[in-house]
């Protein structure tokens, strides 16, 4: 067996994979929380429990009423969307004129009732959520057996990020939305209904929160702790990129979870903390992250 | 206020009174029953262990000598910090005599100084550390059910005789899994076979599949699971997710309950090797006890840790009504005079560092070709005699046992 | 002279309280944990209440600062007090590195930052031997004081306890009525004009997380000696949550805030903790009505009531505006 720096190949390019399928969960989650800063202002604590509550919708929409996996990969971010829609309106909406640190505040207290109520409900010791059996089974890779499910995740991910991209970057609906982050009062003379703009692009980004929620339930089981042990990783991830970065939180998302595969492979007592370093190290060269405009 | 402040001078004094005096404090004899009662380890003990008291407190009518038998319980999260400060509480405000159950080692291991410090009762069920027993015994404690000796001895020894000569393990990292892997090492390694190395997880983890890569990449002919509960289920199906067994390796899943192999099914779980202390299934006895324990939990069958409840709670309010003094140490000092004699165990003694030491049972869970059934789930190989099955007295690292 | 009289009037009632709870039937372990809890609020708030950062990562400073006393006391059996000043000094050694790292940024990323330092500071404590992972340090000897007083005995315990808070609680007053206070506050209010005057900005805010960071270690290494353990939970982010909840709740920027809305939701933790996770759910509730309604919080209100000023109040303000920094 041939081996690189005295790992085995298969381990490095095994971790390599898995730090990518985890990568793809960070990517969609940092870039629903990178388009509400961008749009809102507003750091979304929430982010994680909205994760949590989409996977959780999936659980009971299967085991109470038996709807199958793809239909919730649609029904559940729809669920969350609107319960985002419901947050905006009557709470958060009221707080863009304040402090962006009340954001953080208010949402933070939101996730923690959201966790608090699941846990009260179904304890913490997760739910079991089945692969859908056209997604069973695996592929030899020769260096790993992948799981097909987990190859299912990485493009519905890869896929779902780009499309927000280009919905953003590249439609009319986006190029508004960005007028209306530079210049609200000048988009609201054009006519366009500024506070209807946010409120949906909040629903539509913690939609995308639990869009991921779903794709992670038959692998991580139904947790309410699921959506806390992800949110700070994530929070880390769009600071990388840089705050309100869409491009900037997909290819940082996907890049930090490769980053912590490699460290599973060379250091693994340090592949937890990895995130935060390589954080601090760029807030001190590039107080902007990465891939961060200096907002004037 | 007059009436609370002379409570708690006595609850300050408390040591000094409960120690002086052979009489049951305050004509009462509060029974904790402290558990994990919304994590990884509700199903094998949880509200099933709470039941498993009251059904001991009933059927010896609810009072000893005019003593009111009360039961209270809580859920530790498995948090040692809030188990302890449960612990004192219970100790300090409520006056309670015994504490029960307490799985997770770091929390138990927490719970027996105070416990020890305080002249109060310590029946172990749940947890599975050795140090129990050992560098951290008590004279108050006593530890029922299993521990990792006892499993490294039972399904360790089994997979090193089966051919299982490399091992890796998957350890969760904390008091339990250290204790379990270490134990499972030195039987590993006595027996003849090596150890490649080892990986550790934080305790109720979700993901494990860079753990089980790791455990695949050093070609070990075995992986040992060194964790428990929701922690050893989700290795389990993740290892069949990704085709370990199918690709050669097997799986030692060195402490397994009835009831994960419930939550896993039959499909994952069979042919695993496994170590217990009790089986419901295994005679007229067990059969009659889970009976009644499965009518009063919605048909669940008792796990080892219920059925050690039980039978240590029995065996608790059968000493304490000998002695008519509820102090800790009284209580134990006499419960180990007595011998065990139930459906959970023949000729069970209580050793001077606590240890209860009783037959173990060495067994294979069924295909499901084989099960007739639900709660149908193992076939005992094998008994595995107490004397062998746990630590003997002269290995005893506790400062308890006369050398 | 009123704020010193009022504040004095307090301070001798909340006293008289504390030395007589313990005989009021007030369970005293209770008791000694609002105490604790009370001080580090009381530390947190003088970042945020006093110079306008919200730090989220108090709790790096109270649990690391826990370790190292009950290190100390378990391992290397030093007396207490000198258990607690070790632990003192931990804080405030991380504190001076944090506050390095990350005091010039403003509002959300200096949030941020701490919040990702104190996460790695968990992941040490995770994994450091001498932390014994998820275990804890547990079995803490309490000592005697001088020698001479065994603090096994609650009650002498106790009153170390409520002395430490007393001599806490009286170097924040100290510091915040003092020209370095007087300063904080002047940058609080307006960042530039203190700069245009000629102070370095950032040494005073660096100084004052270290001290803000240090008497966070005092509350930390405190509660080590009371609960006779070190875990986890004290080093884990939702403590730096708990925190900024109390002062949140008392009122961030006066002085009894945090001391009110500690004991207030210590006891509701007390209350709550029979009923699972409803603790988890009441927070969060406590958390996002705060927010959308009494940004003052209770004592902040109450001053606002019983002072009203003839110009109009600006809303409290934490921090600058993110981005705006550099």
């Amino acid at each position: 067996m041939t081996e690189l720096l005295g790992i085995p190949p298969q381990l490095l390019f095994g971790q390599l994979l898995l730090g990518l399928i985890n990568g793809s969960f960070y990517a969609v989650l940092s870039l629903g929380l990178a388009v509400i800063f961008g749009m809102l202002n507003v750091i979304n604590f929430a982010h994680g429990a909205l994760y949590m509550t989409g996977a959780f919708v999936a659980w009971l929409l299967l085991s109470y009423l038996g709807i199958p996996y793809w239909a919730a990969l649609v029904l559940a971010p729809l669920v969350v969307g609107l319960l985002g829609i419901l947050l905006e309106r009557t709470m958060l909406s009221r707080l863009y004129k304040l402090d962006h640190l009340y954001g953080l505040l208010l949402t933070f207290g939101l996730a923690l009732i959201i966790e608090g109520l699941f846990r009260n409900a179904y304890g913490v010791s997760g739910q079991p959520y089945p692969i859908p059996s056209w997604l069973q089974g695996g592929f030899n890779l020769g260096f790993m057996f992948l799981p097909v499910y987990r190859g299912w995740v990485v493009l519905a991910s890869i896929v779902i990020c780009f499309g927000t991209w280009f919905l953003i970057e590249r439609t009319r609906l986006g190029s508004y939305l960005r007028a209306a982050v530079e210049n609200p009062q000048l988009v609201r003379a054009f006519g366009i209904n500024v506070p209807l703009m946010m409120t949906l692009t909040y629903g539509g980004a913690v939609a995308l929160a639990g869009f991921a929620g779903v794709l992670a339930a038959p692998i991580y089981q139904v947790n309410p702790l699921m959506g806390q042990q992800m949110i700070i990783v994530v929070f880390a991830i769009v600071v990388i990129g840089g705050l309100g970065s869409i491009m900037g939180s997909i290819v940082t998302g996907l890049g930090v979870g490769v980053i912590e595969g490699l460290a599973k492979t060379f250091y693994p007592e340090g592949s937890a903390t990895v995130v935060f370093v390589l954080m601090a190290i760029v807030l001190l060269l590039r107080p902007h992250g990465l891939f961060g405009r200096t907002r004037t | 206020m007059q009436v609370s402040r002379i409570a708690l001078c006595a609850a300050a004094f408390g040591l000094i009174t409960t120690g002086a005096q052979a009489e049951i404090s305050d004509n009462t004899i509060k029974i904790g029953v402290m558990n994990d009662q919304s994590g990884l380890y509700t199903d094998l003990g949880g509200p099933g262990s709470v039941e498993a008291v009251r059904m001991a407190v009933e059927e010896i009518g609810g009072e000893i000598a005019g003593a009111k038998i009360e039961v209270l319980s809580a859920d530790h999260q498995n948090k040692p910090d809030i188990g302890s400060s449960i612990a004192r509480q219970w100790i300090d405000q409520e006056g309670v005599d015994v504490i029960v159950d307490v799985p997770n080692s770091g929390v138990a291991l927490a719970v027996s100084k105070l416990t020890g410090e305080n002249d109060v009762a310590f029946l172990n069920s749940g947890a599975a550390t050795t140090r129990l027993t050992n560098e951290d015994c008590q004279p108050t404690t006593v530890h029922y059910t299993y521990d990792t000796y006892a499993l490294a001895i039972g399904t360790g020894k089994a997979m090193v005789e089966e051919g299982g000569k490399s091992w890796f393990f998957i350890t969760a990292d904390y008091a339990f899994g250290h204790s379990l892997e270490q134990d499972t090492s030195n039987v590993v390694k006595e027996n003849g076979g090596e150890v490649l190395g080892t990986v550790r997880h934080p305790l109720s983890s979700s993901d494990f599949s860079s753990y089980l890569l790791q455990a695949q990449g050093s070609g070990a002919q075995v992986i040992g699971l060194a964790n428990a509960g929701g922690d050893t289920t989700n290795t389990i199906k993740q290892a069949n997710e990704f085709g370990i067994v199918q690709s050669g390796q097997q799986l030692a899943s060195l402490l397994i309950f009835l009831t994960d192999v419930d939550s896993l099914g039959l499909d994952v779980a069979q042919g695993l090797t496994l170590t217990t202390g009790f089986y419901w299934d295994r005679d007229e006895e067990s059969r009659e006890f889970a009976k009644r324990f499965a009518e009063r939990m919605n048909g669940q069958q008792p796990t080892m840790v219920h059925a050690g409840v039980y039978s240590g709670m029995k065996h608790y309010l059968a000493a304490l009504a000998e002695i008519g003094d509820d102090g800790g140490k009284a209580v134990v000092d006499q419960m180990k005079k007595m011998p065990i004699n139930d459906f959970f165990a023949k000729d069970g003694v209580i050793r001077e560092d606590g240890r209860m030491v009783h037959d173990m049972y060495l067994a294979r869970v069924k295909a499901p070709g084989d099960s007739s059934g639900k709660w149908d789930y193992y076939e005992i190989l094998r008994t595995i005699p107490g004397d062998q099955a746990f630590q003997p007295l002269s290995e005893s690292r506790c400062p308890l046992v006369t050398q | 002279m009123r704020r010193l009289s009022t504040n004095l009037g307090f301070g001798v009632l909340f006293l008289a309280f504390m030395l007589a709870g313990p005989y009021l039937g007030l369970y005293p372990v209770f008791l000694m944990k609002l105490l604790c809890f009370a001080l580090f609020a009381c530390a947190f708030n003088l970042m945020i209440g006093f110079v306008g950062l919200l730090s989220f990562g108090h709790a790096a400073f109270f649990g690391m600062a826990a370790y190292v006393t009950g290190h100390a006391m378990l391992v290397w059996a030093l007396p207490p007090l000198l258990s607690i000043l070790l632990g003192v000094l931990v804080g405030a050694a991380l504190g001076l590195g944090f506050g390095l790292l990350a005091i010039r940024r403003q509002g959300i990323y200096f949030a941020m930052i701490t919040l990702a330092l104190a996460q790695m500071v968990y992941f040490f404590a995770l994994q450091a031997p001498f932390t014994y992972g998820e275990d804890g340090i547990q079995g803490i000897p309490r000592g005697t004081l001088f020698g001479l007083l065994d603090l096994n005995e609650t009650m002498n315990l106790y009153y170390l306890v409520l002395a430490i808070f007393a001599v806490g609680f009286l170097v924040i007053y100290r510091i915040v009525h003092s020209p370095f206070g007087e300063v904080l506050k002047a940058i609080r209010e307006n960042e530039q004009r203190v700069i245009s005057l000629g102070y370095d900005v950032n040494l005073f805010k660096l100084a004052a997380f270290t001290l803000s960071a240090g008497l966070t270690g005092l509350a930390g290494a405190t509660k080590a000696i009371v609960f006779q353990a070190a875990t986890l939970t004290d080093v884990h982010w939702q403590m730096s949550g708990e925190v900024i909840l109390m002062t949140l709740l008392g009122g961030m920027g006066t002085i009894w805030g945090p001391v009110v809305g500690s004991a207030v939701i210590v006891t509701l933790q007390n209350y709550l903790a029979g009923f699972g996770s409803w603790v988890t759910v009441v927070t969060g509730a406590i958390f996002v009505v705060c927010v959308l309604t009494f940004r003052r919080g209770m004592v902040g209100e109450l001053v606002h009531l019983l002072r009203p000023r003839p110009r109009v109040e600006p809303e409290p303000k934490p921090a600058e505006r993110a981005g705006e920094a550099d």
